[in-house]
């Protein structure tokens, strides 16, 4: 068969909602597309239990401390989910995480950001889990059947997140003079890199068109972030705190929330690796695998000694 | 009577809370994320044991106490954990093989006290000895892997095998508090040792010949490491106190 049969047939697929999977022919580029955005999403949850885990040892109450651990944990199981998934395009999770060690693979920006306070906890879950959200339902339906799998299994468990990470800032909202700071200065410090999740403006985007067309996406980054705007505008009331965007306004006309300009000078910056805490990350994936080295090397050895051993017994 | 049964409370929930908080730092570091993720869910386990007697204490000493203001207002002389919990981390063998000796005594040790005539005490390790099955496994299972994995990872087990020996004695000698819990704290010694041995023989590991204990922990004489465990711990109850988070 011709490959432009081929690509007729793909394409007819995807525009009648029929999932592609593994054993599917796919364009290449289809292929390495979703390999490098299942993988960067595997990369960002793993990446992002470090600014949470920067908290658990100071957790300021025994349940706060549980309700942590255990969003922290469901985000490394969201790492497995996602690894998997991305294996079924052929390369392996040891080759994927070479390349995020290496530097050469990204995962979201936002987790180059610091987590200063108590509050951050809260202010990640509502609004980093948050803005995760609206991508990972629109990724439910995404065209890759595997993808779309794990995002089922996860949107789940992130819709809990937020929610906790609102009810955590609901309380410090209803506290002290302390406490009350502590929530708006965490708000203003995740404010605008969780409007960065959603990526560069349409007009900016490379392979936003093919993206679209293959229904690897579904909605374009700047309607994703209009809608996380309207929703967190309206949240953000609930907890008496304010975002801290002057231009932030009620549009009649649009039925939308106008925000002001993105800072998307630091966003690049932070892309490229000049944020915050991206050396800190990377070296912390890279400490914690470097020294997990001579244990996964026992565990190798020791497989093999009791396959040999099961071996000798048999003959 | 009272008091002791409040101690002993309140001994379990220190010795839970503090290996919990112990276990916690490797998440997010482990050396393989399937791990990463196995040492928290034990950290989240021994939170909530922890949490169940704290709470039960702070029900026995009816002021308006609670499961924070214990966890989190006391200092390292009244804190009752085992010494055992509090060492550190320093790598995978010892994190895998601390457990292990905790998780083999913890699994003996509910094993009596679900009978307890305390019917509190008695309920929660009966609910309790569930994970502490799965923790035991687990670091059982480690304990053999590091010990008759590979060369580097043997020589490991017999450097974390010296430096935490001396901190199981401790969970065998009774303090005056833990007379009226009943346990048979001999025949638990006992029944530890010989699930030891059995697996140290699978393990090759060698049990030291050094029988001298480390005491102190369970009446409040803790090593240095204490300290500073708890300066993190206690940071913002001690900072923002009376605050509800
Ligand atoms: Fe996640
Ligand atoms: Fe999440």
């Amino acid at each position: 068969m011709l490959v432009q049969d081929m690509e007729q047939i793909f394409q007819d697929k995807i525009d009648r909602e029929i999932k592609i999977e593994p054993k599917d022919w796919m364009p290449e580029a289809y292929r390495k597309t979703n390999l490098r955005q299942i993988s960067q999403h595997a990369h960002s949850e793993v990446v992002g239990m470090l600014p949470e885990g920067n908290w658990i040892s100071r957790a300021p109450s025994l349940k706060r401390k549980a309700i942590l651990l255990a969003k922290i944990q469901d985000e490394g199981g969201h790492g497995l989910y996602l690894y998997s998934a991305a294996e079924t395009l052929g390369f392996s999770r040891d080759e994927m995480i070479n390349d995020l060690l290496s530097g050469k693979a990204k995962y979201s920006s936002i987790f180059n950001y610091p987590s200063l306070s108590w509050a951050d906890m809260g202010a990640v879950g509502w609004l980093v889990d948050g803005a995760a959200i609206l991508n990972q339902v629109m990724l439910c339906r995404t065209s890759y059947g595997p993808y779309a799998r794990a995002m089922v299994r996860i949107c789940k468990e992130e819709s809990f997140h937020q929610r906790q990470g609102f009810d955590a800032l609901l309380v410090l909202s209803r506290g002290s003079k302390e406490q009350k700071a502590m929530c708006q200065d965490a708000i203003n410090r995740w404010w605008w890199p969780s409007l960065m999740m959603f990526g560069p403006k349409d007009s900016e985007s490379t392979n936003s068109d093919q993206s679209m067309k293959w229904k690897i996406k579904r909605k374009t980054n700047d309607e994703l972030r209009q809608q996380f705007v309207d929703m967190i505008a309206e949240q953000i009331k609930t907890l008496g705190m304010v975002l801290p965007d002057p231009a932030l306004k009620w549009n009649e006309a649009r039925k939308h929330y106008d925000f002001g300009a993105i800072n998307w000078e630091e966003f690049w910056n932070v892309v490229k690796g000049n944020g915050p805490c991206n050396k800190q990350r990377l070296a912390a994936r890279n400490k914690a695998h470097d020294e997990g080295d001579w244990v996964r090397e026992a565990a190798k050895q020791y497989a093999e000694k009791k396959r040999n051993r099961a071996k000798e017994q048999a003959a | 009577m009272h008091s002791s049964l409040i101690d002993y409370t309140i001994h379990l929930a220190d010795s839970t809370h503090i290996l919990s908080q112990r276990n916690s730092e490797w998440c997010g570091h482990g050396p393989i994320l399937e791990q990463d993720i196995a040492i928290t869910n034990i950290s989240l386990d021994l939170l909530g044991q922890s949490r169940n007697f704290y709470q039960y204490a702070a029900s026995l000493m009816n002021n308006d106490t609670n499961e924070d203001q214990l966890a989190y207002m006391r200092s390292e002389r009244e804190y009752k954990n085992l010494l055992l919990t509090e060492q550190p981390n320093t790598d995978w063998a010892h994190t895998v093989l601390r457990q292990y000796f905790f998780s083999q005594f913890q699994f003996l040790l509910f094993e009596q006290l679900q009978n307890h005539n305390d019917p509190q005490l008695a309920a929660i390790a009966a609910k309790s000895l569930k994970e502490t099955t799965y923790h035991l496994r687990w670091s059982g299972e480690w304990v053999i892997r590091l010990g008759d994995g590979s060369e580097e990872s043997h020589q490991r087990m017999i450097v974390a095998m010296d430096a935490l020996w001396a901190y199981t004695g401790e969970m065998f000698i009774a303090t005056p508090y833990e007379l009226i819990s009943g346990i048979d704290f001999k025949a638990l010694n006992e029944n530890w040792l010989a699930k030891l041995q059995l697996l140290l023989a699978e393990a090759r590991i060698p049990i030291p010949e050094n029988t001298y204990f480390q005491t102190g922990g369970k009446t409040g004489t803790h090593t240095e490491h204490l300290g500073f465990m708890l300066t993190e711990l206690q940071y913002m109850q001690r900072t923002y106190p009376n605050c509800e988070w």
